[in-house]
C-alpha cells in the first residue's frame, strides 16, 4: 500500500506534464474544427459546437501545391543524401588513408554551422547556376548540407561492424565495392531507416533555405504555412488546420517509426 | 605512413565528391561571407546590392563597428536577448528533461506512452510550433484565459479573471544595465575564462597556453577599452532581460525538452543497477542516491546536451520569426536580424557581418566539443 | 499627261501610306490581337483583392487572349511581396510588372540598380504629362525620367471612428492631440481603449502623422530634404506625444497580425479611434458592408488638417520583362480614366488622374469624394512608411528606433539615432 502511495506523486507529476504538453494539441484540433464565426479569443478553450471540416478542406486546398513542392524536394534530397552518407560512412569507418582522421571532424563541423553564415554565397551560387528560385536549387542545398549528419550516422553505424567481417571478405578476394555490396549494404537497412526518417523530418520542417531560395510557386509547405498567418484578415481555424496538416507527415512517421527517429536524434550526441 | 593500396585509392575517390562539395559549400562559402562582411555591398551609400554588376569596395571592420557602436541598436539588443534566451532555454530544457527522465526511470507503467507524448514536439517544424504558440500567447486569449475557462466550465460566472501576462508583447526589462556595462562584463568574463583555462594547462602545454592568454587578453582589452571609447548615446543604451523572451523560451522548451529527456533516459539506463544498490546498502536515501551517485555520472550527458541545445539556440530564426514577426525588438535574435538585413534591406555586407558573429559564437562552443569528443574516441 | 498621272499616283501612294502609318499607331493602341501571358506581382490579395479584380476583369475584356496571373503575396504595405519580388529580380526572372509605391521605394532601389525601363515615351504618347498633378509626376521621376504609372492616391493621415459608438460614449472627434488626450481620459473611465494600433509598420504610420502635426507640412517636407534636422525640438515633441498616445492604446498591438485586427476593434466597440490610411474606407465598405458617414466616420489625423500625406501605388516596367508588349498594354490601362475609375472606387482610394470621374456618386462614395476635394486643395506631403519620402534603408532602421523608444521613452536618444540614420541613408543629400 505504501508503495502505491509513494508512487502516486510520480504519476500525478507525469500526468500534469502530459496535460501541459498536450494543451497545444487540444487547441490546434478544436480551433481547426470550429467555424470562423465561432472563433473568439475569449472562448478559445471551448469545444466546437459542431465538427466542421471546412477549415481542413480549405487549408488542404491552399496547401496542396506546396505540399507537393515539399515532397518533390524532401524525397529526392533524403534518398540522395542517405546514399552518399552511406558510402562516406563506409569509407570513414573502415578505410584508413592519409588525412582520414581530419576529414571526419571537418565534415562534421558543417552540421553545426548556422546556415546564415553560408546563405548569401549559397544564394549567389545558385543564381549563377540558374538553380535559384526553383526546387532543384533547394534540393541541392539540402543534399549538400545533409551530408555531415548522414555521414555521421552511417559512420557510427558501420563502426559497430566488426573488422573481422571485413577482413574475412578481403581474404575472400572482395575489393572496395565488393565489401560494400556483399557485407555492409545488406546490414545497412536499420541505418538507412534511421537516416531516411531523420533527414525526411529535418528537410520537411526546414524554413530558412525554404524561404530564401525559392520563388512563390516553389515554396515548400512551411513557407506557405507562415504566409497563412500573414495577410490582413487571419482565419484562425484555417491557420490551425494548416499547422496540423503541415505537421501530419512527420507526425505519422514519428508515431509509427518513432524508435528509429529517436536513434537519429541521439546520433549526434551520445557516443557509442 | 599508410600504404596506399588500390582499394584505399578507391576509398579516397569515393569520398572526394563529398569533400569537394562540403569544401565549397561550407568552407568556401564561409570564407566568402567573411569577405563580404568586410565590404560595402548593399550598405546605404555603398554599392547598390540589387544591380547586376555592383561596384564593391573593401571597408575593413566598419560593418562590425557599426553593429557594436552604430546608430542602430538592433544588433546589440539581439545579442543581449540571445545570451538570456540561451541561458534560460538551456536551464529549462535540461531541468525539465532531467525531471521527465528521472520520472520515467521509475519503472512506471505506460512508459512508452509518456515518452511518445513528451517527444512528439521534436517531430514538428519550428514554423508549426511558432504558429501554435503565437495563438496560445495572445494576450487577450489563449493561455491567459485557460484557468478562467476551466473554472467557468464547472461553475459559470465565477469571478476568476484572465491572467494578466503580456507574453511576447511585454515591454518590461529586468536586470537592466547600460551597453557600456555589458561590454565591460563581457571583457571581464573573457579574462576569467582565460585564467581558468590557462591555469589548468599552464604546466602541461606552455607554448599553446601563452598564445591562448595573449589572444584572449587582447580580445578582453578590445571590449573593455573599446567600451570606454564609444559614443555616449550608445554607451548609455539600456539593455536587460526582456520578459518577453520567456514566451519564446516556453515554446522552445516544449519543442526540445523531449530531446534532453531521451538522452538523460538513455544515460540513466546506462548506469548499472549495482551502483545504485551499493549506495542504498550503504544507507543512502533515494534522494542521496541521485545526488551523489547518479547526477555526477550524468555530467558528460549534460555537457553534450548543453552544447547541442546551445548551438541550436544561437542560430534560432524560424521560431522567433513566425511567432513574433519581424518588428518585435523585445524578442529579436541575431538569426532573424541577419535574414531581414540581408534579404529585406538588401544589406548583404552587414548581414554577412551578423552571420560571421553568429558563426563565431557557435564555433566557440562546437570546436572544443568536437575536438575533445573525437580525441576521446581515438583514445578509446 | 503621263507625268501628271505619275504625280497623282505618287501623291495617292504617299497619302495612302500616311493613312496606313497613322492607322497603324491607333491599331496598336487597342491591338486586341495581343495574346500570351502577363504576370503581375501585387500584394492586393485577400481583402484588397476586389479592386484589383475590377482592373483585371477590364483588362480581360479588352485583351481576351492574354492570360493574366498575379503572383503576389499578402501582407499590409507589401513587405512580404517585396521580398518575393526581390528573389525573382535577382534570380533573373522578373515578373512583367510589379506593384511598388511611387517615390523613393522604387527609385532608391530598382531604379538605382538600373533595372527599370524609363516610361517617358509612354507618358508622352498617352498625354499623361498633363493628366497627373505635377507634384505627383515629380515624385515618380528621377534623373529626368519617369519610372512608374500611378494607379491611385491614398491618404495616410486619416482618423477613423464609428459615429454610433462615439455618440454612445458621448465624445467628440478630436482635432488636435491635446483634445485627443482629454477624450482619451474620458474613454478610459468608460473602459474603452482610446486608439487602436497594429504591429510594427502601423506604428511608424501613426508616428509619421504625429510628426506631421508637430512640424507642419512645409517643415515635414523639409525634414526629408535635409533642410530640417531630426534634432529639432518639434521632432522631439513628436516622439514625446507618440509615447503618450501609446499609453492610451491597445496593449496587444504587437501580437496583432496587421492593421485589420486593430480596425476590427473599432467595429467591435472595443476601441474608439484608429489612424490609418484610407484603404480602411475600402475595407469598411467592401468587407464590413458599412456606409460612409452613417456606418463609419473620418477626419484628418489630429493636428494635420490641411495636409495630404500621400502615397501612391504604381506599376513599372522592369528590364527583361518576358511579355513587354502585354505589359505596356496593362500600363496603358492603369493610367487610363476607365482603369482608374474601375479600380479606385473599390479600393477606397482616389484616382491619380485629375480628369477622372470623381463627382460621379455611382462610382465614388462620400469618403472618396471628400478625399478628392482634399487632394485638390491641401498641401501634399510624402508618406514615410509608404515609400514616398525616404529610401527603404532608413525606413527599416527607423522601425527599430521607434520600438526602442516605445520601450524606453527616451526622446533624446531617439532623435539622435534618427538623425544618425538619416545621415547614413543619405536623406537630403
Amino acid at each position: 500500500m505504501t508503495n502505491v502511495l509513494r508512487r502516486m506523486p510520480i504519476y500525478v507529476l507525469l500526468l500534469i506534464l502530459v496535460a501541459a504538453f498536450l494543451i497545444p494539441v487540444y487547441l490546434v484540433i478544436t480551433t481547426s474544427l470550429k467555424t470562423p464565426e465561432e472563433i473568439n479569443l475569449l472562448e478559445v478553450w471551448r469545444l466546437p459546437a459542431t465538427i466542421n471540416i471546412t477549415s481542413f478542406q480549405e487549408a488542404f486546398g491552399t496547401l496542396l501545391p506546396y505540399l507537393i513542392n515539399s515532397l518533390m524536394v524532401t524525397i529526392p534530397a533524403t534518398i540522395i543524401s542517405a546514399m552518399l552518407g552511406s558510402v562516406n560512412g563506409y569509407v570513414l569507418s573502415k578505410w584508413r588513408f592519409p588525412g582520414s582522421n581530419i576529414i571526419f571532424p571537418l565534415m562534421l563541423f558543417g552540421m553545426f554551422i548556422p546556415y546564415q553564415s553560408i546563405l548569401i554565397p549559397l544564394f549567389q551560387t545558385l543564381k549563377s547556376l540558374n538553380l535559384y528560385g526553383g526546387l532543384g536549387g533547394l534540393t541541392l542545398a539540402h543534399v549538400v548540407y545533409g551530408l555531415p549528419i548522414t555521414t555521421l550516422i552511417f559512420r557510427n553505424y558501420y563502426a559497430e561492424v566488426p573488422t573481422e567481417m571485413i577482413e574475412a571478405g578481403q581474404i575472400d578476394g572482395a575489393d572496395f565495392f565488393g565489401i560494400y555490396r556483399d557485407i555492409l549494404f545488406p546490414l545497412s537497412i536499420p541505418g538507412f531507416v534511421v537516416v531516411i526518417i531523420w533527414q525526411f523530418t529535418q528537410i520537411w520542417n526546414e524554413y530558412l533555405f525554404a524561404v530564401t531560395l525559392t520563388n512563390t510557386e516553389s515554396w515548400p509547405i512551411t513557407v506557405e504555412l507562415s504566409q497563412l498567418g500573414a495577410g490582413q484578415a487571419i482565419n484562425y481555424s484555417v491557420q490551425m488546420a494548416g499547422a496540423f496538416l503541415t505537421a501530419l507527415p512527420t507526425l505519422i512517421v514519428y508515431i509509427f517509426l518513432g524508435r528509429y527517429f529517436i536513434r537519429g536524434l541521439l546520433a549526434g550526441s551520445v557516443k557509442g | 605512413m599508410v600504404r596506399m593500396t588500390k582499394d584505399r585509392w578507391t576509398a579516397v575517390a569515393m569520398i572526394t565528391p563529398s569533400i569537394i562539395l562540403l569544401g565549397i559549400f561550407v568552407y568556401g562559402f564561409i570564407a566568402q561571407t567573411a569577405w563580404t562582411s568586410l565590404t560595402n555591398w548593399g550598405t546605404p551609400g555603398g554599392a547598390a546590392s540589387l544591380a547586376e554588376h555592383p561596384v564593391i569596395d573593401f571597408v575593413g571592420l566598419k560593418n562590425y563597428q557599426d553593429l557594436f557602436t552604430g546608430f542602430n541598436p538592433r544588433f546589440r539588443l539581439d545579442l543581449v536577448n540571445e545570451v538570456f534566451f540561451t541561458a534560460l532555454f538551456l536551464a529549462a530544457c535540461l531541468g525539465l528533461g532531467l525531471l521527465m527522465a528521472i520520472l520515467l526511470d521509475q519503472k512506471v507503467r505506460g512508459e512508452s506512452l509518456f515518452r511518445t507524448v513528451f517527444l512528439f514536439p521534436m517531430a514538428l517544424s519550428f514554423v508549426v510550433t511558432g504558429t501554435i504558440w503565437r495563438w496560445l500567447f495572445a494576450p487577450n486569449g489563449g493561455l491567459n484565459v485557460l484557468p478562467s475557462s476551466i473554472v467557468n466550465a464547472f461553475s459559470p460566472n465565477s469571478p476568476i479573471s484572465p491572467l494578466p501576462f503580456e507574453w511576447f508583447t511585454s515591454k518590461s526589462k529586468l536586470l537592466t544595465m547600460h551597453w557600456h556595462d555589458v561590454l565591460t562584463i563581457v571583457g571581464v568574463a573573457i579574462l576569467l575564462f582565460m585564467f581558468a583555462v590557462a591555469s589548468t594547462y599552464w604546466f602541461k602545454r606552455r607554448n599553446l597556453t601563452v598564445i591562448f592568454v595573449v589572444v584572449l587578453s587582447s580580445l578582453a582589452g578590445v571590449f573593455i577599452i573599446g567600451g570606454n571609447n564609444i559614443p555616449s548615446f550608445v554607451a548609455n543604451e539600456v539593455h536587460g532581460l526582456n520578459v518577453a523572451i520567456i514566451s519564446i523560451v516556453i515554446a522552445a522548451t516544449w519543442q526540445m525538452s523531449g530531446y534532453t529527456m531521451a538522452i538523460y533516459l538513455a544515460g540513466l539506463r546506462g548506469i548499472p543497477d549495482e551502483l545504485r544498490e551499493a549506495a542504498r546498502v550503504d544507507g543512502a536515501t533515494e534522494f542521496q542516491v541521485y545526488r551523489y551517485v547518479i547526477l555526477p555520472l550524468l555530467q558528460p550527458i549534460t555537457l553534450s546536451a548543453a552544447i547541442i541545445l546551445g548551438h541550436i539556440s544561437l542560430k534560432i530564426f524560424d521560431l522567433v520569426y513566425v511567432m513574433a514577426g519581424d518588428g518585435n525588438l523585445q524578442v529579436d535574435v541575431p538569426g532573424v536580424n541577419m535574414y531581414l538585413t540581408a534579404f529585406r534591406a538588401n544589406n548583404f555586407a552587414l548581414g554577412s557581418a551578423i552571420a560571421m558573429i553568429m558563426l563565431l559564437l557557435v564555433a566557440v562552443i562546437i570546436v572544443p566539443y568536437l575536438y575533445t569528443s573525437l580525441r576521446g574516441e581515438k583514445h578509446a | 499627261m503621263q507625268s501628271s498621272k505619275r504625280i497623282l499616283s505618287v501623291v495617292i501612294a504617299l497619302a495612302l501610306s500616311f493613312v496606313a502609318l497613322a492607322g497603324r499607331s491607333t491599331v496598336n493602341a487597342q491591338d486586341t490581337k495581343l495574346s500570351g501571358k502577363l504576370e503581375i506581382m501585387s500584394w492586393w490579395v485577400g481583402d484588397e483583392a476586389p479592386a484589383l479584380k475590377a482592373l483585371t476583369d477590364l483588362f480581360a475584356k479588352q485583351y481576351p487572349d492574354i492570360k493574366l496571373t498575379n503572383s503576389g503575396v499578402a501582407g499590409g504595405s507589401g513587405i512580404a511581396a517585396q521580398a518575393v519580388l526581390k528573389t525573382r529580380m535577382l534570380g533573373g526572372t522578373p515578373p512583367d510588372t510589379f506593384q511598388v509605391h511611387a517615390g523613393q521605394e522604387l527609385i532608391g532601389s530598382w531604379v538605382a540598380a538600373d533595372r527599370m525601363e524609363p516610361l517617358d515615351d509612354l507618358f508622352k504618347g498617352e498625354g499623361w504629362d498633363k493628366k497627373f498633378p505635377q507634384g505627383l509626376i515629380d515624385l515618380l521621376s528621377s534623373k529626368g525620367h519617369i519610372w512608374s504609372v500611378p494607379v491611385n492616391i491614398h491618404r495616410a493621415n486619416v482618423l477613423w471612428y464609428i459615429p454610433a459608438n462615439l455618440k454612445k460614449w458621448g465624445v467628440d472627434v478630436p482635432k488636435t492631440w491635446d483634445e485627443f488626450f482629454k477624450t482619451a481620459d474620458a474613454l478610459k473611465a468608460k473602459g474603452v481603449t482610446a486608439i487602436a494600433i497594429g504591429p510594427s509598420w502601423t506604428q511608424v504610420h501613426l508616428f509619421e502623422t504625429v510628426l506631421l502635426s508637430t512640424l507642419g507640412p512645409d517643415d515635414y517636407v523639409g525634414l526629408w530634404q535635409g533642410k530640417v534636422k531630426f534634432t529639432d525640438d518639434r521632432v522631439k515633441a513628436a516622439f514625446t506625444t507618440y509615447g503618450k498616445i501609446l499609453d492610451y492604446a491597445n496593449k496587444d498591438m504587437d501580437s496583432l497580425g496587421d492593421w485589420v485586427p486593430a480596425a476590427q476593434l473599432l467595429v467591435d466597440g472595443k476601441a474608439a479611434f484608429q489612424v490609418m490610411g484610407d484603404w480602411e474606407a475600402g475595407w469598411f465598405k467592401a468587407v464590413k458592408k458599412m456606409e460612409p458617414t452613417t456606418g463609419f466616420g473620418w477626419s484628418a489625423a489630429p493636428g494635420t488638417d490641411g495636409s495630404f500625406d500621400m502615397l501612391s501605388d504604381s506599376f513599372g516596367l522592369p528590364k527583361g520583362a518576358p511579355d513587354r508588349d502585354n505589359t505596356i498594354a496593362w500600363l496603358k490601362l492603369l493610367g487610363s480614366v476607365a482603369g482608374q475609375d474601375a479600380f479606385n472606387p473599390l479600393k477606397g482610394s482616389i484616382p491619380a488622374r485629375i480628369d477622372a470621374d470623381v463627382t460621379n456618386t455611382k462610382l465614388y462614395n462620400a469618403y472618396s469624394q471628400s478625399a478628392a476635394v482634399e487632394w485638390a486643395k491641401d498641401k501634399i506631403v510624402p508618406s514615410l512608411w509608404h515609400g514616398a519620402a525616404a529610401p527603404d534603408s532608413f525606413k527599416n532602421d527607423f522601425v527599430t528606433v521607434l520600438q526602442v523608444f516605445a520601450a524606453q521613452r527616451d526622446a533624446d536618444a531617439a532623435v539622435a539615432a534618427s538623425q544618425g540614420l538619416a545621415d547614413l541613408s543619405g536623406i537630403g543629400k
